[in-house]
């Protein structure tokens, strides 16, 4: 893979890299002073409400708002008119401004159609139920495989699918095809001696943050406001809003919350717009904060899925051929990311023939968002099975067979680029050599231990980060992406590393929209990366400038001297002629020597090395009602470096768990009428602390080239191989093999009584 | 209706407020004495990031009305702190970082801290089901578990 050779730390003794301190934002966090979104308040704010469709898909006929406003304490209601269409033929604007506030249609069960402001919670809710809407219900349609059918009701009016040749004639509700791979598929599975092929389908699900979308929100006549918003990426917030309500993005300043998770839920708008929309027609402030029932109807979720897997082998395991076909519901407007599914399919494994396609299909449900490495779990699902069943069936040992295939360096990838060095190998290798593969099951009846693989991409991208230098050797450190997992931590770190300083001595805040150069949104396991690269490259210019300030203050060549250790030193035939110059005494005197002295860097960050994990799990499947219980659990996956390895294992841990929920509970169900069936934490389950064994996390190393000390992103793929590692453990338990997540205990229950 | 006026002791103060009849004391403290950090995740008892205690009980907050509380002592995750020194639980998580995101984290130091008053030597299995009723989407639970165990061993070094 073309990847910048950044890469410069090998044998390098790291002093604050690699231990373990308390984070920065620690003590606010644990005494409940930290301010996440619906913590603040602006002064004389109003509290806004938001109507939501009933119906999965509608004609709006009419919309009556009179008796709402006349409601005492209600400063005002808004509906589509409050937000002209300004996309100017930006589609994506476009489908944003739909979202938003429905227009004509709903589009699905939660679609926002109205919204109030008023002096109080308990009167916009009042309100809300004085909004007379009049629809006229259209047929809908909520899962892929129906949508694609001859006939299925066209949703948002369909599409002429692209990415085929040639172009269809006709709208349907497949909105895009992608198509991956090389090699010959058809001469490789002539050459396979065994050929499984399986059909897949996973349930969609929603990210679950435990904190609700919310934001304050404030506009003035002039056009000058402020957002205060939880999200993953504030500047995204500023584009959109200033975009969808014709505002200069200048004027629209947008400060971060603390964040109460999103794992992609976060990355895009969903009341900020009508939080300022209903500031600016107020005039006043206005708070918004979603309830869970709307988190779920009307935010989020990922894609359910249709997946087709054929893989073809040698008697000694070796693959000669894959094939997966992947249908991805997604959403009223498309973008499924079902090119990403069809990208990370087979990235584990070095392929001869392969070959992925992938169908991005409407349905009346949710616009989707990223979900924590969005596609790859249940596209690995499907792989992962069918590469088990054919170790199974050849007797093969399970992790031998994936190291036999797995990909390595100079390995072209089945999406395309070769892989520069990569861990997959090493991650298989380390999981064959603990003692969790090697160790019995623990005795009990029907229980078994699955493997399984993942792959997620990494991103990088933009990014600008600002270091002042203060005369007490102190450091502020500025940077432009929520912490949502501990961030500030690692960024001071590789901050206090560069500049030989303690990690105390540094003080790092995300900063506002108005206050540094564009940051792109916190996804794709990029900040670590990104932004570490760059607060490197800023310590190393403001150390630049510290040494050019030392050399004039010794009247000596800038190039005579080195930073080491926190200070400047003469060097070459200048050594030892000065006693060497502290960051405190260098900044403390800079007023004479220039001025103050900052550091900063900005860059489109690309090089983000991408990232492989195993995992092992043993279940115990309790046969008479269908419930699985995790007995034990392995996680092993490359980090590149692990700058604080204490929240790497976290990430390891939170996304297994994620991907255990998936696996075992996790789904959006929807009746015949197109409404979400269980939009709360109680019906969807996701895992409790008494559903899980302590997971263990294991890191390996391979420098990442792209990053000074070799950092890759580690966030997004412990959520990939669960999936499959639950099914495989659940088919060595009982010998049914699932085709259909989750594995809730009413399905695995039934599929269990039809085998027997 | 007319608000209702509420006398409770809140970490230890005596503070009074004026509720709506339907007010939750999970809004009452978080809008009317600005304690924030009680959470809201849901709203409706299932994700435990509201949890107080009530007379030492631990309750969601989203499920109490305002008004039970008059003449009652809350603890909030504001009162367990000693003025700069942390509560072990407090000093615990950080140490195990067991928090990510941290919005769940002052309903789990608050349930922690009811199980600890009356089981201070848990096993990990009472742990785990003790704390079921406090959802943590970032950490898998590990990392919280291993801290509450810590900080039970500290409480029992220094009881």
């Amino acid at each position: 893979m073309a990847q910048d050779a950044k890469f410069e730390a090998k044998g390098r003794k790291f002093d604050v890299v690699g231990s373990r301190p308390i984070r920065p934002d620690g003590i606010d966090k644990v005494t409940g002073r930290a301010r996440f979104g619906a913590d603040m308040t602006m002064p004389g704010q109003l509290y806004g409400k938001v109507l939501r469709s009933p119906h999965p898909h509608a004609m709006i006929k009419s919309i009556d708002v009179s008796a709402a406003e006349a409601l005492p304490g209600v400063k005002a209601v808004i509906t589509s008119k409050d937000l002209p269409d300004l996309s100017g033929g930006d589609q994506g604007m476009k489908d944003n401004l739909i979202n938003t506030l429905a227009r004509d249609r709903v589009l699905y069960d939660g679609h926002a159609v109205a919204a109030v402001a008023a002096i109080s919670n308990s009167i916009a809710l009042k309100a809300l139920k004085l909004i007379k809407v009049t629809y006229e219900a259209l047929p809908h349609v909520t899962d892929v495989d129906e949508a694609m059918k001859d006939g299925a009701p066209l949703v948002n009016g369909g599409a002429i699918t692209s990415g085929m040749e040639p172009a269809p004639t006709k709208k349907s509700n497949i909105i895009a095809r992608h198509q991956f791979g090389h090699g010959d598929i058809a001469k490789g599975f002539a050459e396979a001696d065994i050929v499984v092929e399986r059909s897949f389908t996973t349930e969609a699900t929603h990210q679950g943050y435990i904190e609700p979308h919310a934001c304050v929100a404030s506009i003035n006549a002039d056009g000058f406001g402020d957002i205060w918003v939880s999200t993953q990426g504030h500047y995204n917030v500023r584009t959109t809003c200033s975009a969808l309500l014709g505002l200069d993005s200048a004027k629209l300043r947008v400060t971060a919350s603390e964040i109460g998770g999103g794992f992609g839920g976060k990355t895009v708008t969903n009341i900020e717009p009508l939080a300022l929309a209903l500031s600016r027609k107020s005039n006043r402030p206005v708070k918004m904060v979603m309830s869970r029932e709307e988190v779920f109807r009307g935010t989020g979720p990922t894609a359910s899925s249709s997946i087709w897997t054929k893989i073809g082998a040698k008697k000694d395991g070796r693959i000669t051929a894959a094939h997966s076909i992947i249908k991805f519901q997604g959403g009223p407007f498309g973008g499924s990311l079902v090119d990403m599914g069809a990208m990370a399919a087979f990235a584990c494994y070095d392929l001869p023939n392969v070959k992925t396609e992938g169908y991005d299909v409407l349905c009346n449900r949710p616009r989707l968002a990223a979900y924590r490495a969005p596609s790859a779990p249940m596209v690995t699902f499907a792989t992962e099975s069918v590469v088990q069943e054919i170790c199974d069936r050849l007797g093969l040992d399970s992790a031998s067979m994936r190291i036999m295939n797995a990909a390595k360096e100079g390995t072209k990838s089945s999406y395309g680029p070769t892989y520069g060095p990569i861990g997959i190998r090493a991650t298989l290798e380390a999981a064959k050599n603990h003692p969790h593969y090697s160790a019995p099951i623990a005795p009990g009846k029907h229980r078994g231990r699955g493997m399984a693989c993942g792959f997620w991409f990494n991103f990088g991208g933009n990014t600008s980060v600002s270091m002042g230098l203060n005369g007490d050797g102190t450091v502020a450190l500025s940077y432009g992406n929520p912490d949502i997992g501990g961030t500030r931590a690692s960024l001071s770190m590789m901050a206090a590393e560069e500049l030989g300083i303690p990690y105390e001595k540094v003080r790092c805040v995300i900063a506002d929209t108005a206050t540094l150069g564009h940051n792109d949104i916190t996804d794709g396991s990029r900040v670590t990366f990104a932004a570490g690269l760059a607060t490197i490259e800023a310590a190393r210019d403001a150390i630049k400038k510290m040494c050019a300030r030392a050399a004039k203050t010794w009247g000596i060549a800038e190039d005579a001297v080195v930073w080491e250790k926190g200070h400047a030193k003469p060097a070459g035939s200048n050594a030892g002629k000065f006693e060497p110059l502290s960051l405190k005494q260098i900044v403390a005197a800079s007023g004479n020597t220039g001025g103050p002295i900052a550091g900063h860097y900005e860059v489109f960050a690309d090089g983000a090395g991408v990232s492989f994990g195993t995992h092992i799990a043993d279940v115990e499947v309790d046969v008479e009602t269908g419930k699985v219980t995790v007995l034990r659990y392995t996680v092993f996956q490359d980090a590149g470096k692990a700058i604080h390895p204490a929240y790497v294992e976290g990430q390891y841990q939170g996304g297994a768990a994620q991907g255990i929920g998936w696996a075992l509970n996790e789904e959006y169900i929807y009746g015949k009428d197109g409404r979400l069936q269980n939009a709360g934490f109680l019906d969807y389950r996701i895992p409790v602390c008494s559903d899980l064994p302590m997971i263990e996390a294991v890191i390996l190393e391979i420098p990442n080239p792209g990053h000074p000390y070799g950092v890759r992103g580690v966030g997004e793929t412990p959520i990939v191989p669960p999936l499959g590692a639950m099914a495989n453990a659940i088919a060595a338990a009982t010998g049914v093999r699932m085709g259909s997540i989750p594995m809730s205990p009413p399905r695995l229950l039934k599929a269990i009584e039809e085998k027997a | 209706m007319s608000n209702i006026h509420v006398t409770t002791t809140v970490n230890g103060d005596v503070m009074e407020f004026l509720c709506e009849p339907d007010e939750s004391l999970m809004d009452a403290l978080r809008d009317r004495l600005s304690l924030t950090g009680v959470k809201e995740g849901c709203g409706s008892g299932d994700c435990g990031a509201c949890s107080v205690t009530v007379d030492g009980r631990l309750v969601c907050s989203c499920l109490v009305l305002a008004a039970e509380a008059e003449g009652c002592k809350i603890t909030t995750v504001e009162g367990l702190a000693k003025g700069d020194k942390l509560h072990p639980l407090q000093q615990k998580f950080l140490e195990h970082a067991a928090l990510q995101c941290g919005i769940c984290t002052p309903g789990f130091l608050v349930a922690s801290k009811a199980l600890l008053d009356r089981n201070p030597n848990p096993t990990e299995h009472e742990i785990r089901y003790w704390l079921a009723g406090n959802l943590c989407r970032c950490t898998g639970y590990d990392k919280i578990v291993r801290a509450v165990v810590d900080a039970a061993a500290e409480l029992r070094r220094t009881a």
